[in-house]
């Protein structure tokens, strides 16, 4: 199958998991027992007037089914609705969607720079010291869990003084020129991403050591030896391409995880992402803000996903998409 | 006599099927003794357990024991060696609050005058043993009057130590029963929806993808929402326990899916149906059993998942809440830097759930590579 027919299919594919999605997410509202507008409801002063007007704002007025189908109708026209603050939802979310990729999408680089060598290193000096130090590393960050982590390093920063905490810039990032623009993100970046990536590094670095004493294994590589080549030429041209494609299809896995699992490290480290943005909404009942949350942190992933298909596509020709 | 030859046969042929269950699980966890790494997790788990079972006992308070006046008081230092310089039975000091007029703090100093020595095996605050059995025995304590906070208090005034203890019965528990719930569900589902294939296998599968294509994180303190502020903390923890599961059994069920489809072809799975039984049958009695050993491994693997979702949902605030105690949620109090950099002592429930969790996966790569040799993860 061609990519785009690939593509288009796989897109049709995630109508009705959307659909349903944004209808698991109704029904939660509704078995909420929390009144959105509780709060207004007990402070004396307001007017009656003004809680039937908030009524109407949010939409809140008429039953749930229509409530749904003018949420749905507003949604695939790219509204979604207002939030308890009266800004639209749409633009609450969109200044966060990108600060969370970034987080992720960086996270993903950095993990993969660091445990594919360490990966390589492990496998290659299998059962050494080097490698059992690095086994029980690899087991210590896996295990711990990441909000713990994101605090830990949250201390050292305040201790220290040298990263920045909370926020993504730096007052006055507007006057900088690109190039300090670009440094000040990355200050913001280290100590989020050190959580993040940390954890998935370790999952990482132990696949590729075992893919690797898998293909090591393998009968194309006793043959390459075999035939005489140099050890370096073995493992880079032979052993190391095979190794690396079974983790090309974990990068789906790896997106999803780090998708919700940079949720409560946006919260710990006070970065402007969506998981915080979702916590906020959650923690003050805005109901459409919650919904779209859940919405795009979905189309996130599921986009995510097809990327990473479509990646394993061009790693290893041998895949054919279906 | 043919007949009771018989009868004689058909028990020693079920004997060996009865003792292999138990054999296997035995021949389980001599395995796990051998691997030393496996086998430290799994003692630390069980010295875990032990003490958060017992955490009436062990505990010097009751988890809602607390002196208002004692905020943040720091861990009693145990003295074994008094003033002469010379060896002693240990005790400990009160730590007395008083406001600093030069700084503007509150500072805490160790009032010298009473010395009150540690006891063990005395009577502390009472408790009812399996909540039947009135009791007061605790495993040590100071005399009345003193106070011995081991790991220091809370900004409520209560004993870390003690809350350590009560929270850990929350937190390592919960894991567990969500697991009940989820696998039983995640096996009939998946066992269902491969058996019957087609278009009701579809349907079941996009439900399932459905539940799997949120990020997990979301799903769970969205579907927080739910839970009534006005309930028990009973009932707030079976709420939080089912919402786990109905997060993690999709994924599980996807799997035993893929696993029945391979298995419904083969020729005993004909046989049985040949032979009249029903389909449900058919899977829960043939099917489903062949993938025991992937589902130890995975109930093995997928308790510290639980365990952090759990405490990460009680890190927010939106999970087991005060005066009960999780190590999530007493771990909040640390969420405030300024707070932990003076009083260290606040970040042990995180210590807590590191290991258990560590122990957990310890056990888990283990259990792993002794039932599923042909897994590529190889740990050693």
């Amino acid at each position: 199958m061609s990519i785009p027919i690939f593509i288009i299919k796989r897109l049709i594919h995630a109508i009705p998991i959307l659909i349903l999605v944004s209808m698991l997410g109704f029904a939660i509202m509704r078995l909420s027992p929390v009144d959105p507008l509780g709060e207004l409801r007990i402070t004396p002063g307001i007017a009656e007037e003004t809680i039937k007007a908030e009524e109407k704002r949010l939409g809140l007025d008429k039953p749930l089914v229509v409530q749904y189908f003018i949420w749905a109708s507003g949604f695939l026209k790219g509204d979604l609705g207002i939030s308890k603050t009266n800004q639209p939802v749409a633009s609450r979310i969109m200044e966060r969607v990108p600060n969370t990729l970034v987080l992720v999408i960086t996270s993903i680089l950095v993990s993969w720079c660091i445990a594919i060598p360490l990966g390589v290193f492990a496998a290659l000096r299998w059962r050494s010291k080097t490698d059992r130090i690095l086994t029980i590393l690899a087991s210590i960050g896996m295990a711990i869990p990441s909000f713990f982590f994101a605090l830990l390093l949250l201390i050292f920063a305040v201790r220290t003084g040298w990263f920045p905490v909370g926020g993504l810039t730096s007052v006055g990032f507007e006057k900088m020129n690109l190039f300090q623009q670009f440094l000040d993100l990355a200050h913001h970046l280290i100590l989020p991403v050190t959580v993040i990536a940390t954890i998935s590094v370790a999952g990482i670095q132990r696949q590729m050591r075992a893919n690797l004493l898998d293909v090591l294994e393998a009968d194309y590589v006793k043959m390459a030896r075999a035939k005489g080549l140099p050890e370096n030429k073995v493992i880079n041209k032979h052993a190391l391409r095979n190794a690396i494609n079974p983790l090309v299809t974990l990068l789906g896995f790896e997106f999803a995880g780090l998708l919700s699992g940079s949720a409560l490290v946006e919260m710990v480290l006070q970065y402007p992402g969506l998981g915080r943005l979702i916590l906020q909404a959650v923690l003050e009942l805005d109901l459409n803000l919650v919904m779209a949350s859940l919405m795009i942190g979905t189309i996130m992933l599921i986009i995510g996903n097809l990327i990473a298909d479509i990646l394993l596509k061009f790693v290893d020709p041998r895949i054919t998409l279906g | 006599m043919t007949d009771k030859f018989d009868a004689k046969e058909l028990i020693s042929k079920d004997l060996p099927q009865q003792a292999r269950w138990y054999s296997s699980l035995f021949d389980l966890f001599t395995r796990i003794k051998k691997d030393r790494v496996a086998f430290l997790g799994l003692v630390i788990l069980i010295a875990f357990y032990f003490f958060c079972l017992c955490a009436d006992f062990f505990a010097p308070y009751n988890k809602e024991f607390g002196i208002r006046d004692l905020t943040y008081a720091p861990p009693s230092k145990v003295y074994i060696i008094n003033q002469k310089g010379k060896l002693s039975w240990p005790y400990v000091y009160n730590n007395v609050r008083v406001f600093n007029k030069n700084t503007f703090k509150q500072e805490y100093y160790e009032d010298k005058s009473n010395k009150y020595f540690l006891h063990f095996f005395v009577a502390g605050d009472s408790y009812k043993i399996f909540g039947l059995i009135p009791c007061k025995l605790r495993f040590f304590g100071v005399k009345k009057g003193g106070h011995i906070f081991i790991l220091g208090t809370d900004i409520n005034g209560r004993d870390n130590f003690s809350r350590l203890l009560y929270g850990g019965q929350v937190s390592l528990t919960i894991g567990f029963m969500a697991l009940f719930i989820a696998f039983p569900i995640g096996l009939l589902y998946g066992g269902l929806s491969g058996y019957y294939g087609g278009i009701i296998d579809t349907v079941m599968m996009r439900i399932a993808e459905t539940l799997m294509s949120i990020p997990s994180f979301y799903l769970l303190i969205t579907l927080s929402i739910i839970l009534p502020d006005d309930v028990s903390s009973r009932v707030r923890f079976l709420l939080i326990t089912i919402i786990l599961a109905f997060i993690g059994w999709a994924g599980f069920s996807r799997v035993v899916r893929g696993m029945v489809l391979s298995i419904k072809n083969l020729e005993f799975i004909e046989a049985s149906e040949a032979m009249g039984a029903s389909s449900l049958r058919t899977i829960v009695r043939h099917i489903l059993p062949q993938t025991a050993s992937y589902v130890i491994v995975a109930i093995t693997l997928s308790v510290p998942g639980y365990i952090l979702a759990e405490s990460g949902l009680s890190f927010l605030g939106l999970g087991i809440q005060q005066p009960d105690a999780s190590w999530g949620n007493m771990l909040k109090e640390a969420q405030d830097y300024t707070n932990v950099i003076v009083r260290p002592w606040l970040l042990t429930p995180g210590l807590l759930i590191f290991i258990a969790v560590l122990s957990f996966n310890l056990i888990g790569d283990a259990v792993r590579d002794i039932l599923d040799p042909k897994s590529k993860m190889r740990h050693t």
